[in-house]
């Protein structure tokens, strides 16, 4: 009885093994052949500088794909003042987007600019060989280069300058994306953008003006001066920015060159309707912030359903308002209300309860209070500390603003001109486009809730610093502003 | 003025009389032990004594010597022995182009050009040894390579565009009181290729246990190690019939 217990459990076991090795998986497990899919004639491959990318494959045949390269070391500007000398694939950083599809034969020519200094070569992520073409690419100045490689796994991948010392030349912008379609391409969508994210470490720190030399302590130590999106400052905002319709589908290529910092990437106000996890195959879908590691790339899309600006930010939140890794995406179209209102009424907030409240009228005459207007010295201290509180993480700690996004208040044309005005943007907020010091800024600064007083000491503070015009705001001022 | 000083360093020289031409000045460096890059930790490297040029050749030294030596004039120089860039901002055979100072660094000319222009001047072209040796002082030590001073400025020479234009002694007189070893050109050097940097420096790490870049890997902080990296990943991407803008030379001399 035992052991014909025995004969039936492994006859069971046997059952199992079979069915549990069906068709089905044997396809999951047999990896498809890319290396034998047969090329059909020759492309030269259109190369776009960020934030543009090339035409979608589609359902093309796969090529010979003829790519040419340029590396060229050139001053560039990491924000306003602030020069850097950049070493570039194809003269941006990132580099020149790549577009191919599976099966492709690309053949690669790396050209070293006569100009440059140093030896350079390319570590393409997406070959399946040594070093990725490292070895295969390495160029002097006034030479070039010329390898090939077999598109195997279709995905988003980086690419990258791998010479002594890597770090460096990573640091300095020789990063950029090259995608591989699968079969059939990519679902089609509106609009496509290639964004890539990096980190950077000047001799100065961040915001110090003229030329600025790498510097190797803090880039070891991981601590950068700027993490930006495509090379430099404000290269995604303002007049820069990327823009969409309401109702279109957006579709984003979104890389991290590093050298060092991971990516939350996240869009303000939008939720990614596909992610492909890590540039690859797998599809996560309705995902707020998503995770790019340095070498790595994602691809998100989502559709715009209303108008308005939305704010391309590393969600390390001190990165996007301090640093720079901020960018735009404007949409254009008709509002919905259906999906947001906007503001739809404003009203007195009373903790006690909606019940309506008055005052005992005999009370009326006495509360006619007096303010007493402090000495000068007195609302500068009081005011900087309602800067300190409100005001210093848009308008930053010396009033010098964030390019592109958030006007300065040193020496501010616009704030000097007119204090009424200024009293009356901070009571009740801004909102369009306005020049200051020559620049056009389009954000919104929100009303403040703060009080008569201490708006009078906050203003006089911000009169009294960085150049401004030294008004003395008073309580009186400040109410007589409607 | 360049013309008095020019005549001033021949008369010098003249006075001096141990140095028999006038086309550039040399300078003795004392020979010692030193632990080069891309040695084992505790292996010392011996350097005898030898004479070094005081500065970089220059467009003007070269100018003669194509005069003096037609086969290394652009126009017939073998392929063999120099690639299509040779002399390439060069008008015509024996004249420079409209950019260049005679006295700035001869560029643009190949390993076989630039040894057989020392041997002519009865010099030779450094070892690596003998460069990196002179090239490890600052203005005040013989050794300064653990200074941060030092690799910064090395470093940051790495980030100026365009330096190959600036004139010979533009840089700092170092402690051999030689010139521009960093911060205006790169510099052949007889034995450039004895230490093979491939073009895959991480793979430099894992093969070649010898070469310092594995440690550096590991311990990147050393500020020494990345600003001469970039000399020896220069000198790893060349062969010796390249020619680079940014890439000169100067001779030496055995002492007897």
């Amino acid at each position: 009885m035992k052991i014909h217990k025995t004969q039936a459990f492994t006859l069971l076991l046997g059952i199992l093994l079979i069915f549990g090795c069906s068709d089905d998986d044997k396809k999951v497990l047999a990896a498809k052949d890319s290396a034998a899919i047969v090329i059909q004639g020759t492309v030269k491959a259109e190369l776009t500088a960020p934030p543009f990318v090339p035409q979608p494959v589609g359902n093309r045949p796969a090529k010979k794909l003829l790519v040419d390269m340029e590396i060229i070391e050139k001053e560039g500007e990491m924000a306003d003042g602030v020069k850097y000398v950049y070493w570039t694939f194809g003269g941006s950083v990132p580099g020149s987007f790549i577009r191919t599809r599976v099966g492709d034969e690309v053949e690669f020519t790396l050209s070293n600019h006569p100009d440059n200094k140093l030896p350079h070569n390319i570590d393409l992520h997406a070959v399946t060989g040594p070093g990725g073409g490292a070895e295969s690419s390495f160029v002097a100045p006034g030479h070039k280069k010329t390898f090939s490689f077999k598109t195997l796994n279709p995905g988003l991948y980086v690419y990258h300058c791998a010479t002594a010392p890597v770090g460096m030349h990573i640091a300095n912008g020789m990063y950029g994306l090259i995608l591989v379609e699968p079969e059939g391409g990519l679902p089609p969508v509106d609009k496509e953008y290639y964004i890539m994210q990096g980190d950077f470490y000047t001799s100065g720190d961040n915001g110090e003006r003229g030329l600025q030399s790498f510097d190797m302590k803090k880039a070891v130590e991981e601590d950068a001066d700027y993490v930006v999106f495509n090379g430099k400052v404000g290269a995604l905002t303002g007049d820069n920015a990327i823009t969409a319709n309401v109702g279109e589908t957006v579709r984003l290529f979104v890389g991290n060159g590093g050298p060092n910092l991971t990516s939350s990437f996240h869009v303000i106000g939008e939720i990614f309707d596909n992610v492909h996890v890590e540039g690859g195959s797998v599809m996560n879908k309705n995902v707020q912030t998503t995770s790019i590691p340095a070498g790595g790339a994602t691809i998100v899309d989502f559709k715009v359903e209303v108008p308005g600006t939305f704010i391309l930010v590393d969600h390390a939140i001190f990165r996007a308002f301090n640093k720079g890794a901020l960018g735009m995406l404007k949409v254009k179209g008709e509002e919905n209300k259906k999906v947001y209102s906007g503001i739809k009424q404003e009203g007195i907030y009373l903790p006690e309860g909606g019940s309506i409240q008055s005052m005992p009228k005999e009370a009326k005459t006495k509360t006619v209070a007096v303010v007493q207007e402090k000495s000068l010295a007195q609302k500068i201290a009081d005011g900087k500390q309602v800067y300190m509180k409100t005001c210093f993480a848009c308008h930053q700690a010396t009033g010098q603003g964030i390019p592109n996004a958030f006007p300065p208040l040193a020496k501010s044309d616009y704030l000097n001109a007119n204090v009424d005005r200024a009293i009356g943007i901070v009571k009740h907020g801004k909102t369009g486009e306005i020049t200051v010091n020559g620049k056009k800024y389009n954000s919104v600064m929100t009303a403040q809730n703060i009080s008569d007083i201490e708006i009078a000491d906050v203003m006089t503070y911000i009169y009294n610093s960085w150049g401004n015009n030294k008004t003395n705001v008073t309580v009186d001022r400040v109410k007589k502003v409607k | 003025m360049k013309t008095i000083l020019r005549l001033t360093i021949c008369l010098f020289v003249l006075l001096n009389s141990s140095l028999v031409n006038c086309q550039s000045k040399m300078v003795p460096i004392k020979g010692g032990e030193y632990t080069p890059l891309y040695g084992r930790e505790g292996v010392k490297v011996q350097v005898a004594d030898f004479l070094m040029d005081v500065y970089p050749v220059t467009n003007d030294d070269f100018l003669k010597f194509v005069k003096e030596n037609p086969t290394w004039r652009k126009s017939k120089v073998i392929r063999l022995f120099a690639d299509e860039r040779y002399l390439i901002d060069w008008i015509n055979d024996t004249q420079l182009g409209p950019e260049q100072q005679l006295n700035s660094p001869i560029t643009n000319v190949s390993w076989f050009a630039a040894k057989n222009y020392c041997e002519i001047q009865g010099k030779r072209l450094p070892t690596v040894d003998e460069w990196e040796y002179v090239a490890m002082s600052n203005e005040t030590v013989a050794d300064a390579r653990s200074l941060e001073n030092y690799n910064k400025y090395i470093l940051s020479w790495y980030e100026k565009p365009k330096t190959f234009d600036n004139v010979v002694g533009s840089t700092f007189k170092n402690y051999w009181k030689v010139y521009d070893m960093h911060g205006l050109v790169w510099e052949w050097t007889s034995d450039f290729n004895s230490v093979l940097i491939t073009g895959e420096s991480r793979n430099d790490v894992d093969k070649n246990s010898e070469l310092f870049c594995g440690s550096a890997a590991i311990n990147a902080t050393d500020l020494m190690n990345y600003a001469a990296f970039m000399r020896y990943a220069i000198r790893g991407s060349l062969k010796a019939k390249y020619t680079m803008k940014n890439l000169g030379f100067r001779c030496v001399k055995d002492i007897k």
